[in-house]
């Protein structure tokens, strides 16, 4: 049973069609990624996904469930969760608690038990800040436990952001460019923390444009151009494929 | 450490309120200060909203002034006791706030603002013009606040009575801060979109602190009422709206007890300096720019930040 099926969808974004009937299907348990040029639509297909945008027309199905018409939100309580190619830090908060919005779901969130600080909430949220500062842990982030979100360099932003979705447990978690403004170290390091992530059962959607990540840890790839489909397969197929060849490098015809 | 500054900050608040009365020589020393205590309390509300929430309310002597109107026609034409009818109109603000709220909090910045403003106008209009209700621009007389049998007079029984009020709001305030409901709504300040994908409904927290302002400035406006036995449409002005904003903003937005400072000095600072009375709106313009140039987090936040800044030095 697939975790993600994508039925001939389409985005248009007046009369451009930056998404053009596209399908494909995402296994459980496997990391896969979606290469393509800069204004392939990778980002517009993430949006689309997680439901941030609204298909002109084709079908999104999670879990064997359409999503059409539902929020964000709701996705997230469905078990998808998503990272942001342009940083959507709370930096008004410290950094542990950006992690802990992320365990949003899985507390007390009722307002009156809140306003007047039930003792159960304060001993849910002490082990929720625990937890999450096992996240951060988990992604390499210990040193910044204690530090204000504002105050953390860009490459432990990104981390940052994945320890965030992690929080919320999901079963499909979608990384759009976790290594872009990365130097090649801290690169290799988000490669690490993608494995150990898949390891876990999560299974990881990558929107990547390091190549040498992508050959290197997926399992699938799909590789899209002007919102088609140009190629599907293991890494060793895609990279074989003509026709991303010709999209990357330019046609040698 | 954030449990300490926050048992130390509302011990230090309490304190502040059973002392002050020390240096109050006489009765209309109580009166201002119970006007300060209750600008507080309404900014505590409003905080929560445009500091923490990331939104904005230019309509909020609105709220404030339907509470007031409120519980003035629901105690004096039907005679309701004053408690029920303080209880009835928070209820009829916190549903209009909801239902107003659902559509405009969708827009944002300067549409928010916009809208927000539109509200507090017409119910300032409907509160002129509604003159067989309200008393119109003539205002309407409220008798004194009585809860069985037991009749709230004079100043000093106030004061008591809005320093409890206050250091009930900060408390409520500061634990739905630090509860999950506060940092998802800090969160939707920070990123709307961040949020909502790790399954925070931003519209339903937007709309839900929408109305607990509202709340927090209707219960004030009905206290208010009482408290000074007469109310005229003008408690729910523009410049009675941006006077909540700039108290707010002066503090120090998302700090509770900032809130409580910018509050409480905007409303001595007409009667310190008497003779900025006729310049009033002119005064808190330039408060409110000086402090967007000079202090964007405004005078609470800056301080403790100078403060640490200086010990940090020190060792």
């Amino acid at each position: 049973m697939s975790l993600l099926k994508v039925d001939g969808l389409s985005k248009e974004f007046g009369g451009v069609h930056a998404i053009e009937d596209l399908s494909f299907v995402i296994n459980p348990g496997t990391i896969h990624s979606i290469i393509g040029p800069n204004g392939a639509g990778k980002t517009t297909l993430f949006n689309l996904i997680t439901a941030v945008y609204t298909p002109s027309c084709g079908k999104i199905l999670f879990d064997d469930k359409d999503i059409a018409g539902k929020k964000p939100y709701e996705l997230a309580a469905m078990g998808m969760s998503r990272t942001f190619q342009n940083l959507q830090i709370f930096f008004n908060m410290p950094a542990i608690e950006n992690v802990m919005v992320g365990h949003h779901l899985h507390l007390n969130r009722r307002f009156l038990p809140s306003l007047l600080r039930l003792p159960a909430v304060v001993r849910r949220d002490r082990e929720c800040r625990d937890y999450c500062a096992s996240l951060m842990e988990f992604v390499g982030l210990s040193r910044y436990v204690g530090a204000d979100a504002a105050s953390m360099p860009y490459g432990a932003l990104k981390r940052l952001e994945i320890a965030r979705a992690l929080a919320a447990k999901p079963r499909l978690l979608l990384l759009d460019e976790p290594a872009a403004g990365l130097n090649a170290t801290e690169s290799r390091e988000i490669d690490e923390v993608i494995k150990k992530v898949a390891q876990t059962g999560v299974t990881v959607v990558l929107v990547e444009h390091d190549m040498k990540m992508v050959m290197g840890i997926s399992d699938a790839i799909l590789a899209i151009d002007y919102g088609r489909k140009l190629a599907e397969g293991t890494p060793a197929e895609v990279r074989a494929n003509p026709a991303v060849v010709s999209a990357y490098l330019g046609a040698h015809a | 450490m954030w449990k300490t500054a926050r048992i130390g900050g509302l011990g230090a608040l309490a304190l502040i309120l059973v002392l002050a009365p020390l240096g109050f020589p006489n009765a209309y020393f109580y009166d201002i200060a119970v006007k300060a205590l209750f600008n507080a309390v309404v900014c505590i509300g409003l905080n929560l909203l445009i500091g923490y929430g990331g939104q904005i309310s230019l309509g909020h002597a609105g709220f404030f002034a339907l509470g007031a109107y409120g519980s003035a026609i629901l105690t004096v034409t039907y005679k309701l006791p004053a408690l029920p009818a303080m209880l009835l109109s928070a209820l009829g603000v916190g549903v209009l706030a909801y239902l107003i709220g659902r559509p405009i909090l969708r827009l944002k910045g300067h549409y928010l603002a916009m809208a927000t403003l539109g509200i507090g106008i017409i119910i300032h209009i409907v509160l002129k013009t509604e003159s067989g209700l309200t008393g119109g621009p003539d205002g309407m007389g409220v008798d004194p606040f009585s809860v069985m049998g037991f009749t709230m007079m004079g100043d000093r029984m106030w004061y008591w009575a809005a320093a409890a009020l206050l250091v009930l709001a900060v408390w409520l305030s500061l634990n739905l801060i630090d509860s999950p409901v506060g940092r998802a709504l800090r969160a939707v300040h920070g990123s709307e979109v961040g949020a909502e994908v790790v399954g925070v409904d931003t519209s339903s927290y937007k709309v839900m602190v929408f109305v607990v302002s509202a709340v927090f400035a209707s219960l004030i406006g009905s206290l208010f009422a009482h408290k000074d036995g007469f109310i005229t449409p003008d408690i729910g002005s523009f410049f009675r709206s941006v006077e909540f904003v700039v108290m707010v903003v002066l503090g120090g937005m998302a700090s509770t007890f900032g809130s409580v400072v910018g509050a409480i000095i905007l409303t001595l600072l007409p009667q310190v300096l008497t003779v900025v009375e006729d310049y009033e709106a002119m005064v808190f313009g330039g408060i409110m720019m000086g402090t967007m140039i000079f202090l964007p987090k405004g005078l609470l936040p800056s301080l403790v930040a100078g403060l640490r800044k200086r010990g940090g030095a020190a060792q």
